[in-house]
């Protein structure tokens, strides 16, 4: 009844392309937003912020990143610890070495620096597919993981192996309360998700798509598979870079190689298969499951009463995980994502059953 | 029944000629020594028992195989070993036998993908989207909703192609090759897998292309009546080899032609 | 000087060994389903710890008895919860399953076995073996589990060899490989015959925990050890079990020797704090060989027609 289009009348391609064509739409993520924007600081408390609000944000444009990769171009990796530990050390030598640089210019290089490293490990694509494709990106990962941990230029030549970053600040203002970092965040996350949508929606993203889904016919209509693979592992690592470079300075402080380990690249990729592969709102809703679930299984022993030590929620984390991929691809292998979409058609009849 | 063009090269100049082309892979002989050229703006059907080679052919013409032996001239030029986006580049589209449509994305999309030589805007244009890059998007979507109403799918643009049925499917990858706006188009067994009703169908549009657009055409078909009626010249293989060449009428009383198809003794 | 580089070589062909029997398991599931295991690594890690733990109340025989029965066990689980749901999806999905199976049995073994480091006595020799003494002064290092790991190993291929090769099950396994469809089509049950190879792999995947653990001790980080297999695999061909030992060899041996003769030449290079080539090492090789034979040594080729 109320998810109504009756009236609303497209006169043009134009408005039937737009992001979001049902003007309902558009009034919730104007809503959704304004709330992100200006009821959130007033609501929020320093958890919220450092572990759910922050964490979430930042791990979508990772997710954003690798569903461009592996949901729109079909390229699995498993490399993305790796890629956000570039962007992550790019950064902080940046700063380090030019310490008047804008904060904004060291995350975007290292977006550049994470970009570049990809292009090089995604040559590789051009020969290999598939599985191989994916043991191809774990040499990247344990290479990348190695390098950070025993490279000391990277480091700083510091003794204990982890890095630091110091005040950071954004044209004068310091960033220093969690609140200010949860805003930073939000401003560059709805920066680079927009980005991305627009990407996917046109000419390049179709070519991606049309890559995964079969790239010998892609190469008949005029692709060149060269430029396709290497433009979605650009894109891709820019992206899981930037994310990266977030990670470090606004969500950890400091950091040592294994922030960006192997678990990391299952982590993102868990975020895209439950939230949706091919699909920016899907990124954004396997972030926050996969943040929020460790959360809520932390609080479960406490609201059932019975006590469970760390290790073994750790454990029982492992098996759910492990039962939701599954699960998903049995049942809904879109994710999230396609839920969404079928609940909104759902909406769109109710209160009619069909 | 078409009025025939011409046997002495009529309204179209030679638009491919394919010459002693040879080709084999992995021990098994496809083609051998070959020779045949398809004119501007005409229809011309490769037709011939299973085996024959025809699939093969095309593969050449289209860049995916590269003949052992022999020479390609397209548009007046000699062709050397190309890939097939240089063919599509060059101006060559292709359909094929089982249907190769992109199953993730709709038919709109699909056929929008036809237009991708076409789209030029860069990266930048593409994240900003709003100016110049929606305005080239929205000027390819509107021929490609041109075509979409020449084949008659309106109302299945917004459907996924992986869950249309194969009748329309066939029509959508129809309508993404006539997207590219090529000089050259390859149609593998377009009919194949349909009922009386949707060959007319094809068979309209492809006479239409022809006409309205001047596009020449190439066509791998089995059902005669539709060889008979839509092509302008016909080539015949057996077995790797041409055995006839010519218009629909003289390759129908070929002996060589019945002997194939209906084994010797008839 | 040479005979260190041999002890290495030596030493490292060893350890390939226990790689090849992972990358077995692997073989054996691709070939005859056609799936990519990911999950291969874990069920190496909960057939070790079943034993481990086992073997604390019971015989070791008898233990690893029971391990075998629990793995077969978990195979029909597994076929049946899992692979019925996803026939005729593609590759990609199937192995995202796998590895969605790999955490959940990561999650399960640690909380049923617990997550401490045990050990696995198989009654084998534990005093080192000096090879060669007349030629090496002191003689080559051996570790005699790791010989008769060896054996034990060169006993599976051929066994699984022949089996693929000359019987009738093992065709329609071969079958099965290559297509789902066409071999339901033609009667072979399907469910069947997963179950039947989901098992052999779980059994293969119990010996090669065990040689495992009684070399490492069984803790987690054999779930590492096991994604080490992904290269052996690059390298010998995905469907390969000759493949999968002469990988396995190669990468054993490979990386330690890359460990011992490349890293202090990095280290020097590059000013680097410590060496650990060997994290990397075996999938750069892997990669390298991808760009030049991306079917590895033994694998077919694909052919892709349009």
């Amino acid at each position: 009844m109320f998810y109504r289009e009756a009236g609303q009348f497209k006169t043009s391609y134009a408005a039937d392309a737009a992001i979001f064509p049902v003007a309902q739409d558009r009034w919730f993520i104007i809503a959704a937003l304004a709330f992100l924007f200006l009821v959130v600081p007033l609501l929020a408390n320093q958890y919220l912020y450092t572990e759910v609000l922050i964490p979430v944000l930042i791990l979508s444009i990772a997710a954003i990143g690798l569903n461009i990769l592996t949901g729109y171009c079909g390229q699995l990796s498993l490399g993305t610890g790796g890629f956000m530990a570039v962007g992550a050390y790019a950064a902080y030598n940046m700063a380090l070495r030019v310490p008047d640089a804008n904060i904004i210019l060291v995350f975007l290089f290292g977006g550049v620096m994470a970009m570049l490293v990809g292009i090089l490990f995604g040559l590789p694509s051009l020969r290999i597919k598939g599985f191989y494709l994916a043991v191809a990106t774990l040499a990247s990962q344990f290479f990348l993981e190695w390098a950070f941990a025993r490279v000391k230029w990277f480091t700083n030549y510091a003794p204990s192996g982890s890095v630091a970053v110091g005040k950071i600040d954004l044209f004068g203002f310091p960033i220093d309360t969690p609140g200010k970092k949860y805003l930073l965040v939000l401003a560059i996350v709805a920066v680079l998700a927009l980005a991305a949508k627009n990407l996917v929606r046109g000419r390049i993203g179709r070519m991606w798509m049309a890559m995964r889904d079969m790239d010998i016919a892609a190469e008949i209509i005029g692709i060149r598979p060269l430029h396709a693979k290497l433009s979605a592992f650009a894109v891709s690592s820019f992206y899981i870079g930037v994310a990266g470079a977030l990670w470090g300075f606004l969500r950890l402080g400091s950091w040592e190689p294994l922030a960006f380990d192997i678990n990391r690249s299952f982590q993102v990729l868990f975020m895209i298969i439950i939230g949706g592969l091919g699909s920016i709102l899907g990124s954004f809703l396997g972030a926050a499951f996969i943040v929020l679930a460790p959360i809520f299984l932390n609080q479960l022993p406490h609201w059932i009463g019975i006590p469970l030590s760390t290790a073994a929620i750790s454990h029982i984390e492992f098996m759910v995980f492990g039962a939701m991929i599954v699960l998903f691809l049995i049942v809904e292998p879109q994710g999230f994502a396609r839920l969404w979409a079928i609940g909104k058609e759902k909406l769109r009849l109710w209160p009619f059953p069909y | 029944m078409r009025a025939p063009m011409g046997q002495d090269g009529g309204a179209g100049g030679v638009l491919l000629s394919i010459e002693d082309i040879s080709l084999s892979f992995g021990g098994v002989t496809a083609l051998t020594d070959v020779s045949f050229d398809i004119r501007k703006g005409e229809i011309r059907a490769i037709i011939g028992p299973n085996g024959a080679g025809k699939t093969s052919m095309l593969n050449v013409i289209n860049g995916f195989y590269h003949p052992q032996q022999g020479r390609i001239t397209f548009k007046g030029k000699a062709r050397t070993k190309m890939r097939p986006y240089e063919a599509a580049r060059g101006g060559i589209a292709r359909t094929f036998q089982n249907v190769a449509l992109f199953r993730g994305m709709t038919a709109l999309d699909n056929i929008m993908t036809g237009r991708a030589l076409k789209m030029h805007r860069g990266f930048f244009w593409q994240i900003l989207r709003l100016g110049p890059a929606l305005a080239e998007e929205m000027e390819h979507r509107l021929k490609v909703e041109e075509i979409i109403d020449f084949l008659e799918i309106p109302h299945i643009r917004k459907i996924p192609v992986g869950r249309l049925p194969y009748g329309l499917q066939k029509r959508v990858e129809l309508g993404r090759a006539l997207a590219m706006e090529p000089d050259l188009l390859l149609l593998d067994e377009p009919m194949a897998g349909m009922n009386l009703e949707e060959k007319e169908d094809m068979s309209r549009y492809i006479i239409d292309v022809n006409n309205h657009f001047g596009t020449t055409i190439a066509l791998i078909e089995h059902d005669m009546g539709v060889v008979m009626d839509l092509s302008d010249r016909v080539v015949v293989l057996e077995y790797g080899r041409k055995i006839a060449d010519g218009t629909p009428d003289e390759v129908k009383n070929d002996r060589k032609v019945i002997a194939a198809y209906l084994g010797v003794g008839h | 000087m040479l005979g260190p580089i041999l002890e290495t070589l030596i030493g490292g062909l060893l350890t390939g060994v226990l790689y090849s029997l992972v990358a077995l398991g692997f073989v054996l599931i691709f070939k005859a389903s056609g799936v990519f295991n990911f999950a291969q690594g874990a069920m190496v890690l909960f057939a070790a710890l079943s034993v481990a733990r086992l073997s604390e109340v019971m015989p070791v025989p008898i233990a690893i008895m029971a391990a075998v029965l629990i793995m077969i066990a978990l195979a029909y689980a597994i076929e049946f919860l899992v692979l019925r749901r996803l026939v005729n999806q593609e590759g990609i999905i199937l192995f995202m399953a796998t590895l969605g199976i790999t955490y959940f049995l990561d999650g399960f073994g640690q909380t049923l076995w617990g997550s401490d480091i045990y050990k696995i006595d198989l009654g084998m020799p534990k005093n080192p073996i000096f090879l060669l003494e007349s030629v090496f002064p002191g003689g080559l290092l051996i570790d005699p589990s790791e010989l008769i790991a060896a054996v034990i190993c060169a006993v599976m291929v051929a066994v699984l060899a022949i089996f693929f090769q000359v019987t009738r099950v093992g065709r329609a396994l071969r079958a099965v490989a290559d297509d789902h469809q066409a071999a339901q089509s033609v009667g072979i049950p399907l469910n069947h015959i997963w179950l039947l190879v989901w098992a052999v792999a779980g059994i293969v995947a119990l010996v090669a925990g065990m040689m495992w653990g009684v070399k490492l001790g069984v803790q987690f980080s054999l779930s590492l050890v096991a994604l080490k297999a992904l290269p052996v695999l690059i390298l010998g061909g995905f469907t390969s079990i000759p493949g999968a030992i002469v990988g396995g060899l190669l990468i054993g041996a490979g990386e330690k020797l890359a460990e011992v003769l490349l890293a202090p030449v990095l280290i020097k290079a590059f000013d680097l704090a410590g060496g650990g080539i060997e994290n990397w090492f075996a999938y750069v090789l892997a990669l390298m060989f991808l760009l030049v034979r991306p079917q590895g040594l033994f694998g077919e080729k694909i052919i892709e027609r349009v």
